[in-house]
């Protein structure tokens, strides 16, 4: 049976869909995230080299994966919302801001709380952790931008440019600030691990990852349903959600 | 009607001459606070001397770009502009060119100046104003669409900062980075090459999406 997937960029439909969805996500997200923090608190050996301080891994990668990845998937959305004029994809893109810059803002914090018994110092400045700190600039960036504009409709559509602005220029900054890394000669540390890591280490790492994504999903899920509700509150349909009392 | 453009916004920049030094004088200024913060030691002065400069010149030409479009918003012509048959990019293009020989070609020329301030040597000067002379263009493109994004907006100054400065980093590693690589003594044509690639780059994308952001704003 074939899916009519346009059915779904419409607010009203969405609205029940992402309903649905939002329990299912948060339920495999909180199980996950139990599991992995378990396998990294309990399960995972200590590390030979860097002790117990390693274990910031369970929630600093996926937070720095998250981060980047996040901020494609918002440009993407406002993109398609630019191009093709869709209400739901402009509001998806608004939806998934907060929620990355939240991971930025986590992986740059916990890396620092591991630079400090690691490297000595809470912040070196290195290329990975320049680009983290700019791609938190653009997020806020884009979310002032759009809190500034009343209007959501030019709201949507000046947030999408200035998304897409970003994601080409995330490139050349991430190799520019690498380049001036290298030129600075920065300080002798590498955030690069030990290659080999023991397979606890990498389960308890790839299971937070999981739990970091049905979060996202569930998280933004559900913020995305609230901006539908906000911009559609004049409409019959939510109007008939209200009188049945389902709000 | 892309030289009508420069011609126009020039002759407006003429008449109104106090904007172009307030811009010229705000980079004097914060180059010359510097010193005065951090002492008067020459050694160190001179290291962050390409730095110091760059960073004013980010932020001059940042400053200057409320009247990129905001005057000719305010009376309504650059809605006569958007109506009009001609190519919005190339307009764009027009006036983010303008607006570099307005705020961005004082910079240049004053910073040889304040780099005898901070006792660059001779060529490492001739650098300097080069990587100015060829990044200073990109950030009034860069700074074309901020300034279309928050067209009318409340608070507009400040929120074009947070968006555009961000944008432009490559353009200050690799301005600030050739005087430094000079000043060790190693090749620097390859941060001016880049310089040059981001310009290029610049002209073609930026007007684009500077159109693209006018007519969200105007809408």
């Amino acid at each position: 049976m074939a899916i009519n997937w346009y059915k779904y960029a419409s607010p009203a439909s969405f609205y029940t869909l992402a309903g649905k969805m939002v329990p299912f996500f948060a339920i495999i997200a909180i199980g996950l995230l139990i599991a992995g923090l378990y396998i990294g608190f309990f399960v995972a050996p200590s590390d030979f080299q860097q002790g117990e301080a390693y274990r910031i891994i369970f929630i600093h990668v996926p937070a720095a994966w998250m981060s980047m990845f996040l901020y494609v998937v918002m440009a993407f959305w406002a993109g398609i919302g630019l191009a093709f004029n869709t209400r739901l994809s402009s509001m998806m893109a608004t939806a998934i801001a907060p929620t990355g810059a939240l991971f930025t803002f986590l992986a740059l914090w916990t890396g620092s709380l591991w630079g400090k018994p690691m490297w000595g110092t809470w912040w070196v400045w290195d290329a990975r952790l320049t680009s983290e700190l700019i791609l938190l600039f653009l997020y806020i960036g884009f979310m002032s931008l759009q809190a500034a504009i009343d209007d959501p409709r030019r709201a949507d559509k000046a947030g999408a440019i200035i998304a897409l602005v970003g994601v080409i220029n995330i490139p050349i900054i991430y190799f520019s600030v690498q380049w001036w890394n290298t030129l600075h000669q920065g300080a002798s540390v590498s955030v690069t691990q030990a290659p080999t890591m023991a397979a606890t280490m990498l389960t308890g790492m790839m299971v937070m990852v999981f739990a970091s994504w049905m979060y996202s999903i569930a998280v933004i899920l559900k913020r995305v349903r609230v901006i539908i509700l906000e911009r559609e509150s004049h409409t019959t349909w939510v109007a008939e959600l209200r009188e049945k009392g389902a709000l | 009607m892309f030289f009508w453009i420069v011609q126009r916004d020039l002759l407006l920049a003429v008449r109104r001459r106090s904007d172009v030094l307030t811009t010229l004088f705000f980079f004097i200024i914060v180059v010359s606070l510097f010193p005065l913060s951090v002492g008067p030691e020459m050694n160190m002065l001179r290291t962050m001397a390409p730095g110091v400069v760059w960073v004013a010149a980010l932020l001059a030409s940042m400053l200057s770009l409320g009247r990129l479009f905001a005057s000719d918003y305010l009376d309504g012509t650059l809605e006569q502009m958007l109506l009009s048959p001609q190519s919005l990019p190339i307009l764009v293009l027009g006036k983010a060119l303008a607006h570099w020989m307005v705020s961005g070609v004082p910079l240049v020329m004053m910073a040889p100046v304040l780099g005898i301030q901070y006792d660059l040597p001779l060529d490492a000067l001739f650098v300097l104003t080069f990587s100015l002379l060829l990044g200073t263009p990109v950030l009034s493109l860069i700074g074309a669409i901020g300034a279309g994004l928050t067209l009318g907006l409340r608070g507009s100054g400040v929120l074009v900062s947070l968006l555009v400065l961000p944008l432009y980093i490559p353009v200050l590693i690799f301005g600030a980075g050739a005087v430094e690589a000079n000043m060790a003594g190693i090749a620097f044509d390859a941060h001016l090459s880049l310089l040059g690639a981001f310009l290029l780059v610049s002209i073609v994308f930026a007007p684009w999406a500077a159109a693209a952001s006018l007519r969200v704003s105007m809408e």
